[in-house]
């Protein structure tokens, strides 16, 4: 192995630990929001911490690979999907530490008809689901598994789109719950936007094993 | 766009060792070709097919086809002097004659029959500028081209090779002798002479091939294993032995 490809693994092996520290941190927020453990919230916070110290040392390996390696063919798109993984997998992290907020800044538990009702259980399960086969596609370099995962946030889109809705009914029929109400929508909104994060993740996946450019595909096209 | 350089099929015999197997390779003028390849892969020799110097070497034997501007340039009435001023040469260690600057530059201009003084020193003049020397050597030129730096003196070579206008600079690893300054130079040299001249260059620096050239072929055993964009070769090689060359995995 030269020295280059150690470098790699090493970077490689720094973005699937953020990889599996930003997964907990969604995790920790389903399960918060589901009430089972108060000490998620805190928990989230100070990970969040760790997920931006990852986020500074993989952009900081990224930079020295290509200033003293000039990396080329699939060794420079490694670095490059990687560094825009990084900045993704930051973005996650963020909305997970944001959820935390919300999930704190209530005084009561979420209503689980209303999470039942918004289909917030099964945002969180697509989530996670993307996020998982996506860190497999990478870390195993599984095309067909990555290919997989494109259209899968429509899902996230749709529930995101009936949300408002919904909660407008919710309020009508709860106005008690108004907060909540509120709180829950801004949860949908930042999950349908994790959503759209590991769709960047996934094209950035197919980039380096493919060298295939899948951004704004569909836009460029119309 | 017509192609001002083809081979087809050329292969090419050190008595009975093959050193170029089958190679077509079209260069577009005015573009800058990268041969890259390991030590022995035949992208010396392949560049050495231009202006016929291998017919230096003993028992060499050629088939196939080389054109320059059309022309084939190993028909037996082929004027060899005549293509050698068309397809220039750049060599890896710089090589000026035991002669001034000036003579230097005006070397192949006298060879041609240009003895005029005043025509030799506007050509010399537009030539050490055309490679960015005049302005370091218009006071010094009857000093000896020896006083110059490795890197002036590569670029000195460079002026001697453009002062009889060829239309084809053949570089065989230009810059492998000299320090960084001096191969940005030269790097930059290149970038500003394929507006006016065809290039190609042989080169074991592979961010120089990439810094400098429009295309670039990558050779491995006398073969041509890929030849495409630089930019396309380096990102997306094709081929996984050119994939494991650039990243350094080969072998």
């Amino acid at each position: 192995m030269n020295h280059l490809e150690i470098e790699i693994n090493q970077l490689k092996a720094s973005i699937i630990e953020m990889w599996h520290l930003v997964i907990s941190q969604i995790n920790k927020s389903q399960l918060a929001i589901q009430g089972s453990d108060n000490n998620l919230l805190h928990e989230i916070r100070v990970n969040e911490k760790m997920v931006d110290t990852y986020e500074l040392k993989i952009d900081k390996d990224c930079e020295n690979i290509i200033a003293l390696f000039n990396p080329v063919a699939v060794d420079l798109r490694f670095v490059l999907s990687v560094l825009k993984i990084n900045y993704n997998l930051e973005r996650i992290g963020d909305y997970a530490n944001g959820i935390s907020k919300l999930i704190s800044d209530l005084d009561s538990q979420f209503s689980n008809d209303l999470l039942k009702n918004c289909n917030v259980i099964e945002m969180y399960d697509t989530c996670m689901e993307l996020l998982i086969d996506t860190l497999a596609s990478f870390e195993f370099e599984n095309k067909e598994l990555t290919k997989t995962v494109f259209g899968k946030d429509k899902k996230l889109n749709k529930i995101n789109k009936d949300a408002t809705q919904k909660i407008a009914e919710y309020i009508i029929n709860t106005p008690s719950e108004v907060k909540m109400a509120m709180n829950t929508l801004s949860i949908i909104r930042k999950l349908e936007r994790v959503g759209d994060h590991i769709q960047n993740i996934a094209e950035e996946v197919i980039f380096f094993m493919e060298a295939k450019v899948l951004k704004h595909a569909k836009n460029l096209k119309k | 766009m017509n192609n001002i350089i083809s081979t087809e099929s050329v292969s090419l015999f050190y008595s009975e060792f093959q050193a170029l197997k089958n190679i077509s390779i079209d260069v577009l003028p005015n573009t800058v070709t990268a041969l890259i390849g390991p030590s022995g892969c035949g992208k010396s020799t392949y560049l050495r097919l231009f202006n016929r110097m291998n017919d230096l070497i003993d028992n060499v034997r050629i088939t196939g086809k080389v054109t320059v501007d059309s022309e084939d340039i190993y028909q037996k009435d082929v004027n060899i002097v005549e293509l050698r001023r068309k397809v220039g040469m750049v060599f890896q260690k710089p090589n000026p004659f035991p002669k001034s600057i000036f003579e230097n530059v005006a070397y192949g201009l006298r060879v041609n029959g240009i003895n005029k003084l005043s025509t030799l020193k506007e050509k010399v003049e537009i030539s050490l500028q055309q490679v960015a020397l005049w302005d370091e050597v218009k006071d010094k030129l009857k000093k000896s081209a020896f006083e110059l730096s490795g890197g002036q003196q590569q670029r000195l070579c460079m002026a001697r090779t453009l002062a009889i206008e060829p239309a084809i600079i053949l570089m065989d690893e230009p810059a492998s002798a000299l320090d960084p300054i001096s191969t940005a130079k030269i790097e930059q040299l290149i970038f500003e002479l394929k507006t006016k001249y065809t290039i190609v260059i042989v080169t074991h620096n592979l961010q120089q091939a990439g810094r400098v050239s429009d295309y670039t072929a990558f050779f491995y055993l006398g073969e041509l294993i890929e030849k495409g964009e630089t930019k396309e070769l380096f990102i997306n090689p094709k081929n996984l032995k050119t994939q494991n060359y650039i990243t350094g995995r080969f072998g």
